[in-house]
């Protein structure tokens, strides 16, 4: 596989949101907004992409009845810098994104890749299959922001682009769930139309 | 009177799955059949009110004491799984007939973020339930625990209701599978909005 295709297939072909279906707590959680749903999917890019290293460097010395709880230890520790990181740099997303944070432990993505990919290719394919993966994460995260912002509150990014309110039902919980529901019909729709 | 409180609040007005989004994989995941979702509601139940008991007394007496809170997230998970592991050791030894019935669904638990959660926000959240807002105490942790599990389930159950009954109807290509149940789910969501300003 060329270098450009791992990173590539992360983001159409294997997307992790909108193919696979994974991670679907922090995708409904904190995409109130583009800019959260960005930040978000950055937060969890990195964890993905160190986690993946490390995991790839280490995994030929780990034992394999121990293996996964080494995984989760490893990924809560790029967690918890994470979570340092976003306190002293980013306080307002880091209070914004709440619980979801701490919450990227246990995102099926991140120990999906380790287990999958990382533990069994090279340090630097493992590196790309992160970045890969992430950004499709994120860009997942990103237009279901922007779909939730722009019918809930009128804006995309924090800009106002309709004068009034907005329908706030997209910016709440059942939004959230609707919003993603079309989402991926629109995605199985245009992938049928393809192929 | 308190305690009704934070059951009724946390079983429908916040619910679990249906506004704080914690938990979403296995209620996408195993809600096909109200008894394996019964069967998983039960398992969840089980393991957060022991890892939450847990958790807290780990915040309180050791983590607090030390001045190691940044721990949390590392510490939280791994009492998790480790406990997860051992509720299934346990089971399977004391109960064979609880551990049949449970038993398949504990490994999946390790991963449901609303364990997780649910050990956090208890440790790290005001609550205002009839006073001021104040962080609960062991007490409360553990009801307002068993009540989210509670609304976990109750919406679990609800839900593969609705997915029995979406199995016989005809539905359009691109919306089968996790596409309608997403929107199911949103509608759920809206009526369980209906609830909000109970308490």
């Amino acid at each position: 596989m060329s270098k450009l295709s791992l990173i590539t297939k992360g983001i159409i072909k294997e997307n992790p949101t909108f193919v696979l279906v994974l991670g679907m707590c922090p995708t409904l959680g904190t995409t109130t907004s583009a800019m959260n749903g960005l930040g978000m999917g950055l937060a969890t890019l990195f964890v993905l992409t160190m986690s993946n290293i490390v995991v790839s460097a280490v995994s030929g010395f780990i034992p394999g009845k121990v293996r996964i709880p080494s995984f989760i230890v490893i990924i809560a520790t790029f967690v918890t810098v994470l979570q340092f990181v976003m306190q002293a740099f980013t306080p307002g997303l880091y209070a914004t994104l709440g619980i979801f944070i701490p919450l990227i432990v246990v995102n099926c993505i991140v120990l999906g890749r380790a287990e999958a990919f990382a533990s069994k290719n090279s340090v630097g394919d493992s590196a790309l299959d992160g970045i890969g993966i992430g950004l499709g994460f994120t860009l997942a995260l990103t237009v279901l922001g922007m779909v939730r912002e722009l019918l809930g509150s009128a804006s995309i990014f924090g800009i106002k682009l309709i004068e009034g309110d907005g329908i706030l039902v997209f910016i709440l919980a059942p939004g959230a769930f609707i919003a993603l529901g079309y989402l991926l019909v629109l995605f199985n729709k245009l992938k049928a139309k393809i192929s | 009177m308190e305690y009704i409180i934070i059951l009724i609040s946390a079983v429908f007005v916040n619910n679990i799955v249906l506004s704080q989004f914690l938990g979403v994989c296995p209620f996408l995941g195993v809600s096909n059949k109200v008894g394996t979702a019964a069967g998983m509601a039960g398992a969840v139940t089980f393991v957060m009110a022991l890892s939450t008991l847990t958790t807290y007394l780990l915040q309180y007496y050791v983590l607090v004491p030390l001045g190691i809170e940044f721990m949390q997230t590392i510490v939280f998970i791994l009492v998790i799984a480790a406990l997860v592991q051992m509720v299934e050791i346990i089971l399977k030894k004391i109960s064979p007939s609880l551990y049949q019935a449970l038993g398949i669904y504990l490994p999946l638990i390790s991963t449901n973020c609303a364990v997780l959660g649910v050990a956090i926000l208890v440790v790290a959240k005001e609550f205002t339930f009839g006073s001021d807002p104040h962080m609960l105490n062991l007490a409360q942790s553990i009801v307002f625990t068993i009540a989210t599990a509670l609304g976990f389930g109750l919406a679990l159950i609800l839900f593969a209701g609705l997915r029995e009954q979406m199995e016989l109807s005809n539905i359009p290509k691109p919306f089968k599978g996790t596409p309608i149940a997403l929107i199911t789910a949103g509608i759920l969501a809206l009526a369980f909005m209906g609830f909000a300003g109970l308490v």
